[in-house]
């Protein structure tokens, strides 16, 4: 039952937003049902409910190992909302706000999909829900970004779903019923038609890598990031990003349990590692902060999909990358969002000297990017490096040499582009805006949440946590 | 039985061609909601004695593609009062060729593939995929947003002919949520083509190129 509210309470919330008579009063419905949210998704972290083998929703290890840190983004961006929608009183906010409930409300639906049509369909109805989201700021700019995502996300969307009826057909071939339930696909793993699950999961990684924004398909996140409200952005890369991995380990599970493990650590090999080669060289290229955030998150998934495919070591750390990514491109984005509007550009021509402009954000900007980039001691360093020890312990010693190269031209990429924006003298355009916007506590305090929260990962990981992983990793690829 | 959803499978497939070859957007649009009628039906033929829910999916199904999504579609465009030519940025002809070829491709390919007895006789694989290959041509070739959305729709009939193939096995709530998933797609897509038309005076998609690296 408490697993259900965590969808039902969002979602009334959403109705309620929308029924919300107030403009300046809206806004911290967001706040309220985040904090709900998260004191349910860690109540229930700490204390997990039995779940039924057969049920197509439930709060099961993996949804346990990932859905809090959804929930926590989701929190802190809620409370940066408040301040940044009263800031923005021109535009409208009720879409907005009903939206980004809805979203949480559908992420948290998807996370607990336990049935593969399910699944889809959750996944699904996050991305329609997330594009009001992304043209919020009205401009020609955020159009044609949305436009892009439209297309692309829903080419994706059809292509998961004949990955989703090929996988069906493999089970129904090996004379499954119609329990499309994951429980049921992988107890019937071996009698699955082997030609139907590998044409299946190769549409199944296309499909959903599109909505992760693995490279090739990743070409839709620099547009949507670099256009949408820093929250979206957060949300976007910490949350529904962690939606489609989750999706694709869920799947994967099943393609292994046919027999063909090899073949899908393969793929996931591959295709992570030329994310990341792909997000390095347009790292040491861009001259956008925001866009940077985009190629940065396509870089993370690069590393997510390619740990997944060190064996079980390798899936407990992508694991714990998940919240060291959520959290860190939390405090990155909204942080940027302050930078953005106090400097009314993006770019490193028009952008210098941010540190005297809003110098806590930009501390913060700067302290964020060493945590991405895998400085220690935030808690990206320790995953990061749990994964490059699984690659080498599994024999994967050339994965892991492109691994620790890609990181390497990304943390060059990165501090280049950074720096060349905090320091120096601020220009004149900027010296006016931060007169105009001034660093409440209401937009330094979120950011800075995050970053705290990322640190306190990687020093001191919770135990709960960690069994929470362990857990995840058992259900995912049983013990030999 | 099989008789008649083949014909309306090689029909559709004959649809395909022809959406490739056409110039003009109204005949395009026309041709899209042609195919959707006619893969609508297929399940009342398909089924010997089909639950009231399987016919309701179906008859939504006829709805909202051959009338629904359309309409739509014809409004968006007249609102644009853009040019009813098409431009394509591969050629009519070559689109065809290329179309017939997939399309021969699918019905030979589909034989290599493993299906059940009672598939093994039906166009639903070949349809299908010869479909989906005709919808990307579209989605890749040509640049107006009225035009790639009528691939995107094409690309979809084609999965939807797919997954006719599970219909036995599948819970309808996976069918109908399909269908509660396009109707949301095309509702959300006419909201897009209104914002883009007012912000740029055009459904040109190579327009849209400011954002770039």
């Amino acid at each position: 039952m408490r697993e259900l509210l965590l969808i039902l309470v969002p979602v009334a919330g959403a109705a309620l937003a929308a029924a919300w008579p107030n403009e300046r009063t809206r806004p911290w419905l967001l706040p309220a049902v985040g904090l709900a949210h998260t004191a349910l998704a860690f109540w229930l972290l700490l204390r997990p409910p039995a779940v039924p083998a057969a049920a197509w929703l439930g709060f099961d290890q993996l949804a346990r190992a990932v859905l809090p840190v959804v929930s926590l983004l989701f929190l802190v961006c809620a409370a940066y909302a408040v301040p940044y929608l009263g800031l923005r009183a021109e535009r409208r906010n009720r879409v907005f706000v009903a939206s980004l409930l809805a979203v949480l409300g559908l992420m948290s639906a998807a996370h607990q999909a336990r049935h593969l049509g399910l699944l889809w369909i959750t996944t699904e109805a996050v991305t329609l829900a997330t594009v009001p989201l992304l043209h919020f700021n009205g401009t020609p700019r955020a159009f044609e970004a949305t436009w892009k995502y439209l297309l692309i996300g829903g080419t994706g969307i059809a292509l998961s779903l004949l990955g989703t009826f090929f996988l069906g057909y493999a089970y129904i071939y090996g004379g499954g019923s119609g329990d499309l339930t994951f429980v049921a696909l992988m107890a019937h793993g071996p009698a699955l038609s082997r030609p139907w699950v590998l044409a299946g999961w190769v549409l199944l990684l296309a499909g959903y890598g599109t909505k992760m924004g693995l490279a090739p398909m990743h070409t839709w996140k620099p547009d949507a990031y670099g256009e949408a409200p820093a929250i979206v952005g957060a949300m976007l890369a910490g949350g529904v990003t962690t939606v489609a991995f989750a999706a694709l380990l869920r799947v994967r599970a099943v393609v292994d349990s046919a027999g063909e493990a090899a073949v899908t650590g393969r793929t996931m090999l591959a295709i992570g590692l030329f994310s990341m080669l792909v997000a390095a060289l347009f790292l040491l290229g861009t001259r956008d902060f925001k866009r940077m955030l985009a190629y940065s998150s396509v870089e993370h998934m690069g590393i997510l999909a390619s740990g997944a495919a060190f064996g079980r070591a390798g899936l407990w750390a992508v694991l714990f990358h998940v919240w060291n990514n959520s959290l860190t491109k939390g405090a990155l984005f909204l942080s940027a969002g302050t930078i953005r509007r106090a400097a009314g550009a993006r770019t490193t021509d028009e952008v210098s000297g941010m540190l005297a402009v809003t110098p806590q954000s930009a501390a913060i900007f700067v302290a964020g990017t060493l945590a991405i980039s895998a400085c220690p001691p935030f808690g990206p360093f320790f995953s990061e490096l749990r994964v490059l020890r699984a690659a080498f312990e599994t024999g994967h010693g050339a994965g892991g040499g492109i691994f620790l190269a890609c990181l390497a031209f990304a943390f060059f990429g990165m501090t280049r582009l950074v720096l060349a924006i905090v320091d120096g003298r601020p220009r004149v355009s900027a010296r006016t805006g931060a007169r105009r916007i001034r660093e409440t506590a209401g937009v330094v305090l979120p950011p800075l949440v995050l970053l705290g929260l990322s640190l306190w990962l990687g020093l001191a990981t919770p135990a709960p946590l960690r069994e929470a992983w362990s857990a995840a990793v058992d259900q995912l690829s049983p013990a030999p | 039985m099989s008789a008649y959803v083949n014909l309306l499978i090689g029909l559709a497939m004959g649809l395909n061609l022809l959406a490739l070859g056409s110039s003009r957007m109204p005949s395009v649009i026309r041709i899209v909601a042609a195919q959707g009628v006619a893969l609508g039906l297929v399940p009342f033929l398909m089924e010997e004695r089909f639950g009231w829910l399987v016919a309701l999916v179906a008859a939504g199904t006829v709805a909202v593609k051959g009338l629904v999504i359309p309409n739509l579609l014809h409004r968006a465009m007249r609102a644009t009062k853009i040019d009813r030519e098409i431009e394509p940025s591969i050629g009519f002809v070559a689109s065809m060729l290329l179309g017939a070829g997939g399309t021969m491709a699918a019905v030979d390919g589909a034989r290599l593939l493993p299906l059940l007895g009672e598939h093994a006789g039906t166009m639903l694989v070949p349809g299908a995929l010869a479909s989906i290959f005709t919808g990307f041509i579209l989605l890749i070739g040509r640049v107006t947003a009225i035009s790639q959305v009528c691939g995107y729709l094409i690309l979809d009939n084609g999965i939807y002919l797919f997954g006719l193939l599970l219909i036995h096995s599948t819970p309808l709530l996976v069918e109908s949520g399909i269908l509660l998933d396009l109707t949301v797609a095309v509702f959300v897509i006419g909201i897009i083509m209104d914002r883009i038309q007012r912000a740029f005076d055009s459904l040109d998609t190579r327009k849209l190129t400011v954002l770039r690296e």
